[in-house]
């Protein structure tokens, strides 16, 4: 699409939407948000990308394609999962830092389970959408 | 206490299956990881099974949550065999499907689809919260719905619409159910079920909510009258596919049934007359469909239905023995069901089509194959000492005991039927001569190197000799299935396993 206003917002809009995403993620374990809703904007960040310059272009800027995403986020959460067997406690036991870390807060295995859900969720959603896209053109 | 060994035989297919998805073309390393995958999830679920026969019921509470509070995932003896038996069973299409899936389907990841389905039947069979058992049946129907259509042929994209309509109807009244059940009793656990059910005093809105968890388990496992999206969608997939939905699927609502009937709702009079009635009209139509089936896939998933209703009719008529019938019935099918859709498939890679009238002459050709083909067949139908006999020999007990001669006749009905159609079709698929006609495709089975031909045959050697071990090793069986049908009948270890207290 070929507007001077759309490409201008565009390029202030990805990464904004990236950063919010991130917050959404980080938020997600007391409040609203989470992994799955995180992913679900951050990939809206790329479709916009993409509506703006071209699929081919997004597809660059990524430089691995978002398929690449599926198996290290659900590699990532199944990692997080299994965690807590090697001390001894049943799959899926949150484990936690005694301190929070500034600006991030308290982090635990739960983080990495949503950070592989968010991974994931780009992945899908960007696949299904660049495929579909690249067929119609 | 801690036992996340119970969870092995789930988290081992998951771990295959991502690892799969890192080799999303690459064919050739998808076919040895799963080989060792399920080879694994095997060794880990025999583990469970004899720690389970040794130590009693195993218990994990998942995410360290108390029992009925959190997810908690059980393995009686029950849920480990029915593991046990599906990782023979995923052991052995792993080994098919290396040969006898087409690459284009590898590219489209068919292997770690494979794997979570088979995740998700290990899963269903070891939880013990029932909206928990709801998500592992959506991991199981999202998992088919695509091994059912990959591929996209246009028959297949029509069975797999009737399939995926129905599991979702069902899927709406088992959640309709869990619902009302949640309403009634404020808990999902099923041990916790099993106390509070029995002192809600409102027992027609009880009887109610059984007869959701009837109707949606019912679709799933194919009963009368909702049994129509079997026949038409099983003989669409690869074989190997067919062989998955075929031996387990169909049983994932079987072990439904039967966990949620013996724990939870212990079937009144009503509930048994229902059980049985739908028993016999499934074993009926179910043996009617089969005679008139050409197809060798099509007659076999109507004798899937035929044979379903005895399982049905177990659990109808609710004694020990009944049950111990319904259970060998159940272990003898499984590895059986998943065995005939293989060796439909080793006819089709040797004759190109699974059409009776144009098979023929399989004997002369291949001599040792046809009478491994038909160890399986004579189990199938019962011949004395072999697996399909010593079922029928309690179930018949148990009628008689309780005087059901009409539940009695269908199964002997049933079983002439499944004789008359089985014989039928080795007539004519191995001992008549192959018709005359030039426009018989190439063999392609002679074709391949011996590497592939191994692949092919040694899953049905391999299930056959399992099944010639439930046959002529009753004995062992007997002793399992006693035991299950014994907790079944008194589940206070169960509840005491799971909540820690009397």
């Amino acid at each position: 699409m070929k507007s001077t206003i759309l490409k201008t917002a565009t390029s202030y809009l990805l990464p904004i939407l990236l950063l919010f995403s991130v917050f959404i993620l980080l938020r997600g374990h007391y409040h609203p948000g989470g992994g799955f809703v995180g992913g679900l904007i951050a990939s809206i960040a790329f479709v916009l990308h993409g509506f703006t310059y071209g699929t081919e272009n997004t597809l660059k800027l990524m430089r691995y394609h978002p398929a690449v995403l599926i198996p290290a986020g659900l590699a990532l959460a199944t990692l997080s999962m299994f965690a807590p067997v090697l001390l001894g406690l049943p799959v899926m036991t949150g484990l936690w830092i005694d301190e929070p870390i500034p600006v991030i807060g308290m982090v635990g295995s739960a983080l990495f389970f949503d950070l592989g859900v968010y991974l994931v969720v780009i992945g899908v959603v960007l696949t299904i959408l660049f495929t579909i896209t690249q067929y119609n053109e | 206490m801690i036992n996340n060994y119970l969870i092995l035989p789930v988290i081992a297919h998951l771990f295959t299956a991502v690892l799969l998805l890192f080799f999303w073309r690459r064919t050739v390393a998808q076919r040895i990881i799963s080989i060792a995958g399920s080879f694994i999830v095997l060794l880990a679920a025999i583990g469970l099974f004899t720690r389970v026969w040794n130590n009693g019921i195993l218990v994990m509470q998942a995410a360290n949550w108390e029992a009925p509070f959190g997810i908690t995932f059980v393995a009686d003896v029950f849920s480990s065999s029915m593991v046990l038996l599906t990782s023979f069973a995923g052991l052995a299409v792993s080994l098919f499907s290396a040969a006898g899936v087409a690459r284009a389907r590898m590219q489209y990841g068919y292997f770690p689809i494979l794997h979570f389905l088979l995740m998700g039947l290990n899963g269903a069979f070891l939880t013990g919260d029932i909206f928990n058992l709801y998500v592992w049946f959506e991991v199981i129907i999202i998992s088919s719905f695509v091994l059912l259509t990959l591929g996209g042929r246009k028959a297949q994209l029509e069975g797999a619409v009737k399939y995926m309509a129905l599991n979702i109807l069902a899927s709406t009244f088992f959640l309709t159910g869990i619902g009302m059940l949640y309403g009634i009793t404020g808990t999902l656990n099923m041990a916790d079920l099993a106390m509070k059910v029995p002192l809600v005093g409102h027992r027609i809105l009880v009887d109610v909510t059984a007869i959701f968890f009837i109707l949606g388990f019912g679709i799933k496992s194919a009963v009368f009258p909702l049994y129509f999206w079997l026949p038409s969608s099983y003989h669409t997939p690869p074989s190997a596919v067919a062989a998955i939905f075929g031996g387990l699927l169909t049983k994932v609502g079987i072990y439904a049934l039967f966990r949620v009937f013996t724990l939870i709702f212990i079937p009144d009079d009503f509930i048994r007359t229902l059980l049985i009635i739908l028993a016999v009209l499934t074993i009926l139509t179910g043996s009617f469909g089969a005679i008139i089936k050409r197809n060798i896939r099509r007659m076999f998933s109507y004798l899937i239905v035929c044979h379903i209703g005895f399982m049905i009719g177990g659990l109808g008529l609710f004694s020990e023995v009944a049950l111990m019938g319904a259970l060998f019935y159940l272990f003898h099918d499984m590895i059986i069901k998943t065995n005939l859709f293989l060796i439909a498939g080793l006819i089709r890679q040797q004759r190109g089509t699974m059409n009776m009238e144009k098979l023929g002459g399989l004997y002369a050709e291949y001599p040792r194959l046809s009478l491994l083909i038909a160890i399986v067949l004579f189990s199938l139908i019962g011949i004395p000492p072999l697996s399909g006999f010593w079922p029928k020999i309690y179930l018949f007990e148990a009628g008689f005991m309780t005087g059901q001669y009409i539940l009695i006749a269908a199964i002997i009905i049933g079983s002439l039927v499944t004789l008359y159609v089985v014989s039928r079709m080795w007539a004519d698929v191995f001992w008549k001569r192959a018709p005359l006609d030039d426009t018989s495709p190439e063999d392609r089975f002679k074709r391949m190197g011996i590497g592939k031909k191994t692949l092919l045959v040694t899953p049905i050697a391999f299930l056959a000799f399992i099944s010639l071990y439930i046959g002529l090793g009753a004995e062992n069986i007997t002793a399992v299935v006693q035991r299950i049908a014994s907790e079944m009948m008194d589940t206070t270890p169960y509840i005491r396993a799971v909540l820690g207290k009397s």
